[in-house]
C-alpha cells in the first residue's frame, strides 16, 4: 500500500521556485499495477522518485509499505530502498559488470552470501528469460534484454513495490509489449505492487488497473483505467484516450464526415466491457427502419475489459433517426451525436 | 658495434641509472595513484550536484580544489626547490633517488587527481542513482560503482601520469637525484660525452614507449563499454 497525501515538491532554481509536484493525493493498493501518465515535464519522475526517497517532498506525507519514506534517512532509508525496486528508461546498468554480476549487485548491497547470491541470480535470470546471457556484458545486449536485466536486478531483494520510470520509452513497440507482458506476469506471479509512469496510453491500457493523469504537477484525473477510458473528464485525458485507441475524431475529420453526409446524423457509440461484444447494430436494424453506414470503428483491450468506439451514419426519416438514438440510449452504450465543431 | 657508437657508455652504470629512473617512477607513481585517486574522488564527491553535495562539503571542495590548482600550477623545478626543507626533514637528505620522491608525488598527484575527476564525471548519473535506489551507501557506491565504472579513465590517466613522471625524474636528476636524467647531465653533457646523453635519451624513450604500450593494453582489456 502506497499513500501519497498532499505531496508537494518545489525545486529552487536560478530562475525562481518551480513547483514540480503540486498537492498530489493518491492511494495505491497492494498488488495493483498503477499507472501515471502525463507529458514530459508534468512531474511524473519527481513523483515516483519521492517514493524511494531519491527526492524529498517539500511538504506532505508519503507512506510506502507502512514506512514513512519522506522522514526516514540513513541506514533506515537504505534498508527500505532494498524493498522498493526501480527500473529506468535508460536501464542504468553497470557496463563493467556482466549480466549475472549486475543482477547480483543489489544482493551484494543487502549482504547476501556468495552462495545464495549465485542461486538467486540463476532464478532471476530464468524469471526474466535471459538464460545463456549470464556472462554477457550490457554492451552486447539489445534494449529489451538490457531492460530484462534491469527488471531482474530490481526484483533481486524480493521487493514489495516496483517503480518503473518510463521503462519502455526507449524501446520499439514490439519490445515494449514483451517487457509489459513480463511486468504483468511478474505482478501476477509475485503479487508485488507496480507503479509505472509513462507518456504512452498504450502502456496504461495494456497493463494498468488504475491510472492517474498528471499535468503541471497536478493529478487532474484518476481512477479505474476503463472508467477513465469511457468517460475522460479533462481535455488532456481525452487526448491521451484518443492516442490510446488511435481514434480519428479530430475536428477536421469530423467536419469532413459531416460534409460528406449532409442528410441524416453521425453518431459516436462508446462500448465498454461486455457490451463491446454484443450485436447492437444488428438489433438496431431489426427494431428501427433506417440505413446505417459504419464510418469508423475500433476496439482496445485493457486490463479490466475491452473498450471501443464506433462512428455511424444514420440515414432515414427524422422520426426513425430519433427512434434509433432512443433505442441506442437504452442499450448499455455511450452515444453522442456528432455536430459541426 | 655498441662500443663504436657509444664509446663512453659503461653498461653496468647505465643499467644502474635506468633502474634508478624506474625506481623513482614506480615508487612515486604508487603514491600518486593513491593520493590522486583520493583527491580526485574528493573533488568529484564534493562538487556541485554530486553525491555529497551540501553546504558543509562545499568548503572541503574549495580547499581540495585550491590545493590541486596551486600545486599543479607550480613548475616542477621550482617545486623541488621550494620543498627542499620539507624533503630534507622527511628523507634526511637532498641528494639521491629517494630525495626526489616527495617533490615527484606532490607535483604529480594533483595532475592525476584532475584526470580521475574527469573520468568520474563521465560516469552516467543514472547508474549512480540506480545504486542509490538499491540502497547502496557511499562507500559501496565508491568502490563498486565509481571506481569500476571509471576504471578505463583511471588506468589511461595513470599511463599519461607515469610518462609525465619519467620526464619529471629526469629534471629531478639534473638537480641532484639519480637516474637517467642525472646520468645524461653529469656523465654526458658536463663532460662533453654526447654518446652518453644520447644513450640515456634512448633509454628514456624505451621506458616511455613501454609504459604507453602496457597502459593501452590494460585500458583496452578492461573497457567493456
Ligand atoms: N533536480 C531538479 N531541479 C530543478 N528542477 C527540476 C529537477 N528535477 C525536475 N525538475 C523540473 O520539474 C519538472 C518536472 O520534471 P519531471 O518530474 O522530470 O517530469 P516528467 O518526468 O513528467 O517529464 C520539470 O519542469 C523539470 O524541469
Ligand atoms: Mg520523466
Amino acid at each position: 500500500m502506497i499513500i501519497i497525501e498532499n505531496v508537494k515538491k518545489i525545486f529552487q532554481t536560478k530562475t525562481g521556485n518551480l513547483t514540480a509536484v503540486d498537492d498530489v493525493n493518491l492511494k495505491i493498493n497492494e498488488g495493483e499495477i498503477f499507472g501515471v501518465i502525463g507529458y514530459s515535464g508534468a512531474g511524473k519522475s519527481t513523483l515516483i522518485r519521492m517514493l524511494n526517497g531519491l527526492e524529498k517532498p517539500t511538504s506532505g506525507k508519503l507512506e510506502v509499505s507502512g514506512k514513512d519514506i519522506a522522514s526516514i534517512q540513513g541506514k533506515e532509508l537504505r534498508h527500505a530502498r532494498q524493498k522498493i525496486g526501480m527500473i529506468f528508461q535508460h536501464f542504468n546498468l553497470l557496463w563493467s559488470r556482466t549480466v549475472a554480476e549486475n543482477i547480483a549487485f543489489p544482493l551484494e548491497i543487502a549482504k547476501v552470501s556468495k552462495f545464495e547470491r549465485q542461486e538467486r541470480v540463476q532464478e532471476l535470470i530464468q524469471l526474466v528469460g535471459l538464460e545463456g546471457k549470464e556472462n554477457a556484458y550490457p554492451s552486447q545486449l539489445s534494449g529489451g534484454q538490457k531492460q530484462r536485466v534491469g527488471i531482474a536486478r530490481a526484483l533481486a531483494n524480493n521487493p514489495t513495490v516496483l517503480l518503473c520510470d518510463e521503462a519502455t520509452s526507449a524501446l520499439d513497440p514490439e519490445t515494449t509489449d514483451s517487457i509489459l507482458e513480463l511486468l504483468l506476469g511478474i505482478n501476477k506471479k509475485l503479487g508485488l505492487t507496480i507503479v509505472l509512469i509513462t507518456h504512452e496510453m498504450h502502456v496504461i491500457r495494456k497493463i494498468c488497473q488504475r491510472v492517474a493523469v498528471m499535468e503541471d504537477g497536478k493529478v487532474v484525473e484518476s481512477g479505474d483505467v476503463l472508467e477513465v477510458f469511457k468517460n475522460p473528464q479533462t481535455p488532456i485525458t481525452k487526448k491521451f484516450v484518443g492516442q490510446g485507441t488511435e481514434q480519428q475524431d479530430t475536428k477536421e475529420t469530423m467536419n469532413q464526415l459531416l460534409k460528406k453526409y449532409p442528410s441524416g446524423k453521425v453518431v459516436k457509440l462508446t462500448f465498454v466491457g461486455d457490451t463491446a461484444e454484443q450485436p447492437i447494430i444488428q438489433s438496431l436494424l431489426q427494431n428501427v427502419q433506417l440505413t446505417v453506414n459504419i464510418l469508423h470503428g475500433n476496439i482496445s483491450q485493457t486490463q479490466n475489459g475491452s473498450y471501443g468506439t464506433l462512428l455511424l451514419h444514420l440515414d432515414g426519416t427524422e422520426e426513425s433517426i430519433d427512434e434509433a438514438i432512443q433505442y441506442l440510449n437504452q442499450q448499455r452504450v455511450g452515444i453522442e451525436v456528432v455536430n459541426n465543431v | 658495434m655498441f662500443e663504436a657508437l657509444f664509446p663512453n657508455v659503461v653498461l653496468d652504470k647505465a643499467w644502474d641509472q635506468t633502474l634508478e629512473t624506474l625506481y623513482m617512477t614506480g615508487v612515486s607513481l604508487a603514491f600518486v595513484f593513491v593520493f590522486g585517486l583520493i583527491l580526485g574522488l574528493l573533488l568529484f564527491l564534493t562538487s556541485k550536484g554530486s553525491l555529497w553535495d551540501n553546504k558543509w562539503v562545499r568548503w572541503l571542495n574549495w580547499i581540495t580544489s585550491s590545493f590541486v590548482n596551486i600545486f599543479r600550477a607550480i613548475p616542477f623545478v621550482l617545486l623541488i626547490v621550494i620543498l627542499i626543507p620539507f624533503t630534507t626533514k622527511l628523507m634526511g637528505s637532498m641528494i639521491g633517488a629517494s630525495a626526489a620522491l616527495p617533490a615527484l608525488v606532490i607535483g604529480t598527484a594533483p595532475f592525476y587527481a584532475r584526470m580521475v575527476e574527469i573520468g568520474l564525471r563521465e560516469i552516467d548519473k543514472g547508474v549512480i542513482e540506480a545504486a542509490k535506489a538499491m540502497g547502496a551507501n557511499s562507500f559501496t557506491i565508491i568502490y563498486k560503482v565509481l571506481i569500476p565504472e571509471s576504471l578505463p579513465s583511471i588506468v589511461s590517466g595513470l599511463t599519461v601520469t607515469a610518462i609525465a613522471l619519467v620526464g619529471s625524474t629526469a629534471i629531478a636528476g639534473i638537480i641532484g637525484a639519480g637516474g637517467l636524467g642525472n646520468y645524461a647531465y653529469t656523465d654526458g653533457f658536463s663532460r662533453g660525452r654526447t654518446d652518453v646523453t644520447i644513450f640515456a635519451t634512448l633509454a628514456i624513450l624505451v621506458i616511455v614507449f613501454a609504459i604507453q604500450y602496457i597502459g593501452d593494453i590494460i585500458t583496452k582489456r578492461i573497457d567493456k563499454r
